[in-house]
């Protein structure tokens, strides 16, 4: 299903991205397809100047290993590059192998003596519910970062994700004294406890898209449930792990309980995944690399893995729908996050008798869209996170244009520095279009046309991800039939990327295994022991 | 006994100053309706400390209207789980700034011990409060799996308002074991301390409106039982009533829900918890444990391990170390860090104590040591010891709620089932032994909602805590206590075309 070229490309975006240099294949397209000056005359993108000065300074940019900031052991360090402009930011420590491994050991020797995992849960609870308190208390400038590192609006950032962070922590602080083993019947006359464990080190891989949240989907569940960590943030974006890490440390985690390593994934990623110490992994990214880190769990010690992958998630609007609402709901289903969601509404489908209306108006939102500078107020898109990323969402426009969609947005690349996309919109796709079947990780809304209901169950279903789902209707049978048929794991009914802390989410399918949030994800994190005696002269069973 | 502070006040002691003497309703300290006040007593002197505010059905119908309207109209129930939470959390932080004054508090009005107080009992209300602050976004309904071609789910919905009435013994732990939880699910609360000791309650009446809980949300109506008790227990508008006191009051609290509305009723009432103690325990621990789980609070607590069984092979030896144990108790002014035990709560109490040691000697027990009040002010009595007590007296039987031992000697295991489940009771256990088949057996066969094995007294918010029996019914603390303040609704829908069922 997914083209050769894109499976490395999908690849390069997590795990094995060491170079920031345009794959060559990209460049080339670029050059041919001239779908970039072509689509200029829908462009209604302010105009992007100069870019503000982030107003945060950076601190951060070491391994954090067992409670200190150190170099790599080979010294070597990577830059991180500002999406608006292309720019180093900084340059940071490389963690590769050598590294890893002490940092593992750390996290081994935290484990096995403590006092992570020896103290009582209330007082884990504490540390976590502190750290929560100093995430707010530097609200700003953990948002600064986030955005100069990833491109995402300074508002979004702000206003969102850092207080979503919190909040992740500190539903999972609360967990910390409520983790019950069930004691069980037996059959005759033995009583049985069953013990839930912390699973011992836990590594953990986490994608540019959302760096602090996917940090908190993490690191929240392990650290509640009395693991210690090595964390990979993404080469992309390291800065707001290191800088959370450490405010978590200011909290009163003890060392070596969480450790940070940045790195690529060939080199640090893979070194984590298949170490013989680490007990568990869990990976945010692509469908490609998680498909390698479950390799390399197989092959190391089988170390239990969850998986949260891509997804090509369909968002479905019924004929009952108010269009102007619909509109709004899918386009922010798409757009939102510079379109870069794993869970990203990319397939919109329609029903026919509100189609044509639904295309015009999701064309006037597109246009209407603002993007430019995420520092400054009113921006809804930033740039893409790297050139890489850029390219390859410019290819899939060219590929849908060539496969026969109809552009009716943008299409180009807005501005003539930095990352920048235009919203881009394309009806009449089919389902056999690399644009309805890929994951383009990027801001291109592709409009499909349906019948019925069964039609589009099964339309929707007709993918290799089962990430989530989009539905939009007020008829509650079609809701509740929709609800059940979808192969995905988030259904929203009339809304969209409402992600609470304690609402489980994961996927069906090619979009992984497990499940993170909520209840369910402190599964992921603690083993489970029964424990068998036998009772004499039992008074009842 | 010990020749320091026995029954003598402590000088020197700075006073905490009372602020609050009033009743708390809709965000509001307010006069009773009537103007009336009642005395609110030191049992370490029997002097009083301050008039408070006296209410009675006047007064609990505006405080039960007051609630009524925060539940039906107000943000409390309406706001997320995550959001109560984040001001219970404050609650928590505002009681953590006050924990001196809370300690002092409930010192002077319970006479207990002002160092446990700030170690353990204002600690352990706020180690409570954030436990159910975390709770309230943890509360889950469940997807059903139904027969037909249906979709059906549960909803977790507050109950509405709570009716809460709680004993002086610990009136911090008490407010927060039964506030916390109701709080917690969305439920609005009226509570009624004992008329021994309204001083801390009131206190956190003002701290809960300083931490951001709305107005009418929590209210605090001081007064007695028969008037303001009842009028809350039979009260047309309250969805549930929990209580923590005696079976006697238990039982009248539960016929004034019955003729009223039918409320929900959770009662936490008396025990006469067995500590079964066998051959191969740890002496020592057996001798220190057995003291404390007896003369711990002056025994005024409703889980004392009052009846104490030895098995015959360490008896004696038993008799002779826990004598001398219990000498070494130092009774005194519970200002003073060097005492072990306070006063009893009020002159009530006092004489009601003196006279099962009376009744004791009267059946024919032994008595070891103590059985004589101390000092000549207050409410002071000795650590009393009785053995060779047997089932059928009133010792064995009723709960005396005071520093009164009942010592006890078995053979066999099945004796001591037997003689440890021959009780009205069913509150706690304490079980003494290494080993393990004992101690499984033992585990499963006494009828108590508590049993420790090789400890006591250890207490748990994540820890279900209430009694089988007389006990009563329900439980407090961990995540079961949530259930008693909420509803269950089932939600039940056809679904048509479902790829699975």
């Amino acid at each position: 299903m997914v083209g050769q070229r894109l499976v490395s490309s999908l690849l390069s975006r997590c795990l094995y991205a060491s170079h920031r240099t345009l794959n060559p294949l990209m460049r080339q397209e670029r050059k041919l397809g001239l779908a970039t000056r072509i689509s200029q005359r829908f462009s209604t993108l302010t105009a992007i100047e100069d870019p503000v000065t982030p107003p945060v300074e950076v601190n951060y940019t070491k391994l954090l290993i067992n409670g200190q900031f150190v170099d790599a052991a080979s010294g070597k360090t990577f830059p991180t590059l500002d999406p608006r402009t292309g720019e180093v930011i900084a340059h940071v420590a490389e963690g590769d192998s050598v590294d890893i491994d002490c940092a593992v050991k750390a996290a081994r020797k935290a484990f096995d003596e403590g006092p992570w995992p020896k103290m009582t849960a209330y007082e884990r609870s504490r540390i976590l519910f502190k750290f929560a308190d100093l995430i707010d208390e530097h609200n700003d400038e953990l948002a600064a970062l986030e955005s100069w590192d990833n491109g995402k609006p300074f508002e979004q950032s702000a206003k969102e994700e850092v207080p979503l962070l919190s909040r992740v922590i500190r539903y999972y602080a609360g967990w910390a004294d409520k983790i019950h083993g069930l004691i069980v019947p037996g059959d005759g006359a033995r009583h049985v406890q069953v013990l839930r464990e912390p699973i011992g080190v836990v590594g953990q891989i986490v994608p540019w898209n959302f760096p602090l949240l996917m940090f908190s989907w993490k690191v929240g569940p392990a650290l509640a449930c009395g693991n210690t960590v090595v964390l990979k943030p993404a080469e992309q974006t390291p800065l707001t792990a290191l800088y959370a890490a450490k405010l978590l440390h200011e909290a009163g985690l003890p060392d070596g309980v969480l450790n940070v390593v940045a790195g690529f994934g060939p080199t640090a990623g893979s070194a984590l995944a298949g170490h013989m110490e680490v007990d568990k992994i869990a990976f945010t990214g692509s469908t490609g690399a998680g498909k390698i880190i479950q390799e390399l769990a197989a092959k190391s010690n089988l170390k239990s893995v969850t998986l949260e992958l891509g997804g090509k998630s369909p968002f479905i609007v019924m004929d009952d729908a108010d269009v102007d609402q619909a509109v709004e709901l899918a386009h922010s289903a798409l757009f939102h996050n510079q379109g870069q969601c794993c869970c990203a509404g990319s397939r919109t489908f329609v029903h026919e008798r509100v189609y044509d209306e639904f295309v015009e108006k999701a064309k006037a939102r597109a246009l209407k869209r603002v993007v430019g500078d995420p520092f400054k107020q009113g921006v809804e898109q930033g740039p893409q996170i790297d050139e890489e990323q850029f390219s390859k969402i410019l290819g899939y426009i060219k590929s849908g244009i060539d496969s026969g969609a109809t552009l009716v947005a943008g299409g180009a690349r807005a501005g003539n520095k930095g990352f920048y996309i235009q919203p881009t919109v394309f009806s009449d796709v089919k389902d056999e279009m690399t644009i309805a079947q890929e994951e383009i990780f990027g801001p291109v809304q592709t409009i499909l046309k349906f019948k019925n209901l069964n039609e589009v169950i099964q339309r929707a279903n007709a993918s290799p991800y089962g990430l989530a789902a989009g539905v939009f209707t007020n008829n509650l049978n079609t809701a509740n039939t929709l609800m059940r048929a979808l192969r995905v794991g988030t259904v929203w009914i009339n809304c969209y990327n409402l992600l609470d802390a304690a609402i489980p989410f994961g996927g069906y399918k090619m979009s992984g295994i497990g499940r993170e949030k909520g209840m369910d994800s402190l599964n992921s994190y603690l083993q489970v022991k029964a424990v068998i005696t036998p009772i004499e002269n039992h008074s009842w069973l | 006994m010990a020749e320091n502070g026995n029954g003598s006040v402590k000088e020197g002691f700075k006073m905490p100053e009372i602020k609050y003497t009033k009743l708390f309703i809709n965000g509001e300290f307010v006069d009773a309706a009537s103007g009336k006040e009642f005395e609110t007593r030191d049992p370490r002197t029997g002097d009083v400390i301050v008039n408070v505010a006296e209410a009675d059905k006047v007064d609990v119908d505006l405080a039960v209207k007051a609630a009524r309207e925060a539940f039906d109209h107000g943000p409390w129930p309406r706001m997320s789980g995550y959001e109560r939470g984040r001001i219970l959390h404050k609650y928590a932080d505002l009681i953590e700034q006050h924990i001196e004054e809370l300690a002092a508090l409930d010192g002077i009005d319970a006479g207990k011990l002002f160092e446990f107080g700030k170690a353990v009992d204002i600690p352990g209300a706020v180690r409570m409060l954030r436990y159910y602050a975390s709770a309230a976004d943890k509360i889950h309904g469940e997807t059903l799996k139904l027969t037909t071609a249906h979709q059906g789910y549960t909803l977790k919905e507050p109950i509405g308002v709570v009716g809460v009435i709680i004993p002086w013994n610990f009136p911090s732990m008490m407010f927060f074991l039964k506030v916390s939880p109701a709080l917690a699910a969305g439920c609005t609360v009226v509570v009624k301390p004992a008329e021994q000791t309204p001083l801390s309650a009131l206190f956190y009446a003002k701290l809960a409106k300083e931490a951001g809980i709305p107005d009418g949300a929590l209210n605090v109506v001081n007064g007695f039982g028969p008037t303001a008790g009842a009028a809350l227990t039979s009260h047309m508008d309250v969805d549930n009533i929990s209580f923590t006191g005696s079976p006697e009051i238990g039982s009248v609290i539960m016929q004034s829900a019955a003729t009223s509305n039918l409320k929900t009723v959770s009662l936490e009432l008396g025990g006469k918890s067995p500590m079964i103690i066998f051959d191969d325990a740890n002496l020592d621990m057996a001798v220190g444990l057995a003291s404390a789980a007896v003369f711990f609070n002056k025994g005024e607590i409703c889980v004392a391990g009052s009846r104490v069984y030895v098995q015959d092979g360490i008896y004696d030896e038993f008799v002779k170390k826990v004598i001398e144990c219990a000498k070494g108790w130092v009774v005194g002014d519970p200002f003073d860090p060097k005492v072990n035990m306070g006063p009893q709560v009020d002159k009530v109490q006092y004489e009601r104590v003196l006279k099962y040691i009376e009744y004791g000697k009267r059946d024919g027990a032994t008595l070891l040591t103590g059985g004589k009040p101390c000092g000549d002010k207050g409410y002071y009595i000795e650590p009393t010891i009785f053995a060779d007590v047997k089932e059928d007296m009133k010792i064995a039987q009723d709960e005396i709620f005071g520093p009164v031992m009942s010592l006890i000697k078995f053979k066999t295991i099945e004796e001591a089932i037997e003689r440890a489940n021959c009780t009205k009771y069913g509150l706690a256990a304490g079980i003494l032994t290494n080993d393990i088949n004992i101690a499984n057996r033992v585990s499963r066969s006494v009828r108590a909602g508590t049993v420790w094995i090789n400890c006591y007294f250890v207490f748990d918010a994540d820890a279900p805590f209430g009694g089988y029996k007389m006990s009563g019914f329900g439980r407090d603390q961990g995540m079961n206590a949530i259930e008693k303040y909420l509803q269950v609704k089932s939600v039940i829908t056809p679904i048509y075309n479902s790829p699975w069922l």
